[in-house]
């Protein structure tokens, strides 16, 4: 049987053996990279504020993360009085299933031989696999926000409602940012997207042919930006961890889980920035493709060795994740849903239109003398309105601190004491006072009188 | 580009995996329902119809309509059921029904009306249905070249006019609903940070944090008081709220902390 390769006819001819040493594989490899994320996480965060971090257990403090979770497995679980037991107890079962089960769609290699049965290094596909991993997502926001509320506590069911509608809206700026990317793969199948963008389109733009970069991150540099930033808010990362914000909520929706349980939630979180970054490399960075300078070997691209390349890109986008979380302070809740609806979200809606229509322009039966009238139309008319567009009046309300009066007030004798521009000291207003109430002091070298204090005070 | 899952699933028997599927979610799906309407408590509620929800998609994606399944699963169950979830939380967790009935035989009326219409749509379906001749999944999805092309191009050629009504319909309703719901206060009537500052040190206005209760006091209870720097009970310290309470003889003795 020969299939094409990147497409998703190759996939369910599978035996049933090779599906389950598949799913325990890609169980194995979750699983181990979030005990290698922690620990790489918080070595390097670490360097960042210059410090060892873990480095006693194993070397390098590898198995630091393996000796937590142990102990985490051990400890006592705690039921809080007023829980509700079942939604409680199912809220973590939900987290961690919808986190393993978005990877089931993964590609991490191409076509090898599994004991002379020849599939690919990826457990499914289906011809919408991409809405499988956004399923998935969308349903893990349930475990969240059913450990918030089944905790039956304030501090949780705050952080459950912040990460719904957190997630939600992020969600949506997510799903946008990968429509792109489906327009120009032409498939929302992750290992028809990978194939994709093996080899960089040849563009026939107005009798020019002109090669586009074959990574859409490249390509479609602004669905990668959006993708990324919605990435970290859905993973409910720093700087847009504000479910579960230290400072203000304790841990968020998972304050009043403990033992397993909690075990269950970090495992998810850690298994969902796994998933996003590899959703990631696979949309925008030629998933297990390798990068240009590996390219020249011709051996690159097959066998095992992609698996390598894949987790080579998971991981530095895991770093960029890191970098974020050492670098940036928390936004403020209202910001940072300002910042998906009202800037996300259209950027995201203006490009696709524009990309769709590019799209159209191309794929249409024109000359192309027509289609770059049309196109530089649209760019002028787009240019005239961005130009001649009414600017709003800022309307000029007195702030009131404008004018500092002789007597160092900011806004007049109403207003507030501020230290002096010209960084002369002013009097003291209490000098005068002073020295009306008290006894004039003798300062400066006097005879006698100073050695008499002096032994008086002995 | 058709899919080996997709064609075998389309075939006219029930395979293996497709007849197992249904037999072990048909009943969970009827369990979410009938739970849906039995719960008491509205979250509960809401989770059973969620996971009905997230069956009905399953048996979508079974029979061969992954799009819609997964539309179903990603719009419907993630998205709609949680904003539901949303407003019930901010109800409250302990708001259940109550067993009386606040509107005299409204129970046995929906009963009868749900039955009613059950009946109705399921005939309506039967006549409309029972006597189509089929032409089979197969036929359509070569027709286009695979399920979601298929769905694709009706959408945005023959039935793109009908989308769009319905899309301008539902923002329609969502704006309106916001514009009903959402009281916004005009410029003039914000306050200005200058203008809160200025009322923070307005005289009469204690600018600073007022004492934390049981600050330089004997106890750390809130109910009290702390102690101004002279001795006195600094009366802001104390919530309004809390009433006063007179220490047993007990408590008010020196504790020898005082040396």
């Amino acid at each position: 049987m020969t299939l094409a390769a990147g497409s998703v006819d190759q996939f369910g001819h599978d035996p049933w053996w090779l599906v389950l040493i598949k799913i325990v594989g890609i169980f194995a490899f979750l699983v181990v990279m979030t005990l290698f994320t922690i620990w790489y996480e918080r070595r390097a965060v670490a360097y960042m504020q210059v410090r060892p971090g873990p480095n006693r257990n194993g070397p390098f403090g590898l198995l630091q993360s393996l000796a937590d979770g142990l102990k985490l497995g051990l400890k006592e679980e705690i039921l809080p009085k007023l829980a509700d037991k079942a939604v409680y107890f199912i809220a973590p079962v939900i987290s961690a299933t919808c986190a393993f089960t978005a990877f089931a769609v993964m590609p991490l290699g191409p076509s090898v031989s599994w004991f002379g049965h020849m599939s690919p290094i990826q457990l499914t596909d289906i011809p919408v696999a991409v809405l499988l991993i956004l399923a998935c997502s969308s349903m893990g926001i349930y475990g969240v926000v059913l450990a918030g509320w089944a905790s039956g506590s304030t501090y949780p069911l705050l952080g459950g409602l912040r990460s719904s509608a957190q997630m939600i809206s992020y969600e949506v700026a997510m799903g946008l940012s990968i429509v792109a990317v489906f327009i120009q793969a032409g498939s929302m199948s992750t290992s028809e997207i990978v194939e994709a963008q093996a080899h960089g389109t040849t563009w026939n733009l107005f009798g020019l042919t002109l090669t586009a970069p074959s990574w859409y991150a490249l390509l479609l540099v602004p669905s990668f930006l959006i993708y990324f930033v919605s990435a970290v808010g859905e993973t409910n990362r720093a700087p847009f961890d504000l479910p579960e914000a230290e400072s203000e909520l304790v841990g968020g929706f998972h304050t009043e889980y403990s033992s397993f349980k909690f075990a269950m939630f970090f495992l998810a979180e850690y298994i969902n920035m796994v998933t996003v970054s590899g959703l990631c490399a696979t949309l925008f960075l030629g998933g297990w493709r390798a990068p240009w300078p590996v390219t020249i070997w011709s051996h690159a691209n097959s066998g095992w060795w992609p698996v390598l390349w894949f987790t080579a890109k998971v991981l530095l986008l895991l770093f960029v994740f890191v970098w974020l979380r050492g670098t940036l302070p928390r936004l403020r809740y209202d910001q940072f849903m300002r910042f998906g609806w009202k800037a996300l979200i259209p950027i995201n809606l203006v490009w696709i239109l524009g990309l769709a229509g590019l799209r159209t322009l191309q794929n249409s039966a024109l000359e192309s003398r027509i289609k770059m009238f049309i196109t530089v139309a649209v760019v002028l008319i787009v240019a005239a309105v961005w130009v001649l567009w009414p600017a709003k009046e800022k309307s000029k309300v007195p702030t009131g601190i404008e004018g500092i009066d002789p007597a160092g007030r900011v806004g007049g004798a109403e207003g507030f004491p501020m230290p002096p521009l010209n960084l002369e000291v002013p009097p003291s207003p209490r000098a005068p006072r002073l020295t009306a109430e008290r006894e004039p002091v003798p300062v400066g070298p006097a005879t006698g009188d100073k050695n008499a204090t002096e032994q008086e005070g002995r | 580009m058709t899919h080996e899952m997709v064609l075998a699933a389309a075939s006219d028997a029930m395979k293996g995996g497709e007849a197992a599927t249904f037999w072990i979610l048909a009943p969970i799906a009827v369990i979410g329902a009938i739970g849906m309407v039995w719960a008491r408590n509205a979250v509960h509620s809401a989770l059973f119809l969620a996971m009905t929800m997230l069956c009905l998609g399953v048996f979508y994606i079974v029979q061969a309509g992954p799009f819609i399944g997964f539309a179903q699963i990603i719009v419907y169950t993630g998205a709609i059921m949680m904003l539901f979830l949303f407003v019930l939380m901010l109800v409250g967790r302990d708001a259940s029904d109550s067993l009386i009935e606040t509107l005299r035989g409204q129970r046995m009326a929906a009963i009868i009306l749900g039955i009613g219409f059950a009946g109705l749509v399921g005939t309506g379906l039967f006549r409309a249905l029972g006597s189509v001749n089929a032409a089979g999944l197969t036929a359509a999805n070569t027709k286009r070249g695979g399920n979601i092309q298929g769905i694709a191009e009706l959408l945005f050629t023959k039935y793109v006019f009908a989308f769009e009504v319905t899309s301008a319909l539902l923002i329609t309703a969502a704006v309106g609903a916001m514009l009903l719901a959402h009281i916004e206060r005009r410029k003039e009537d914000r306050k200005t940070q200058p203008e809160l500052m200025r009322e923070r040190f307005a005289p009469g206005n204690y600018p600073a944090p007022k004492p934390g209760p049981g600050v330089f006091a004997t106890s750390d209870s809130v109910a009290t008081p702390a102690r101004l720097p002279d001795g006195s009970m600094a009366d802001r310290s104390i919530s309004k709220i809390v009433p006063t309470r007179e220490l047993t003889s007990a408590e008010a003795a020196p504790k020898g902390t005082e040396k």
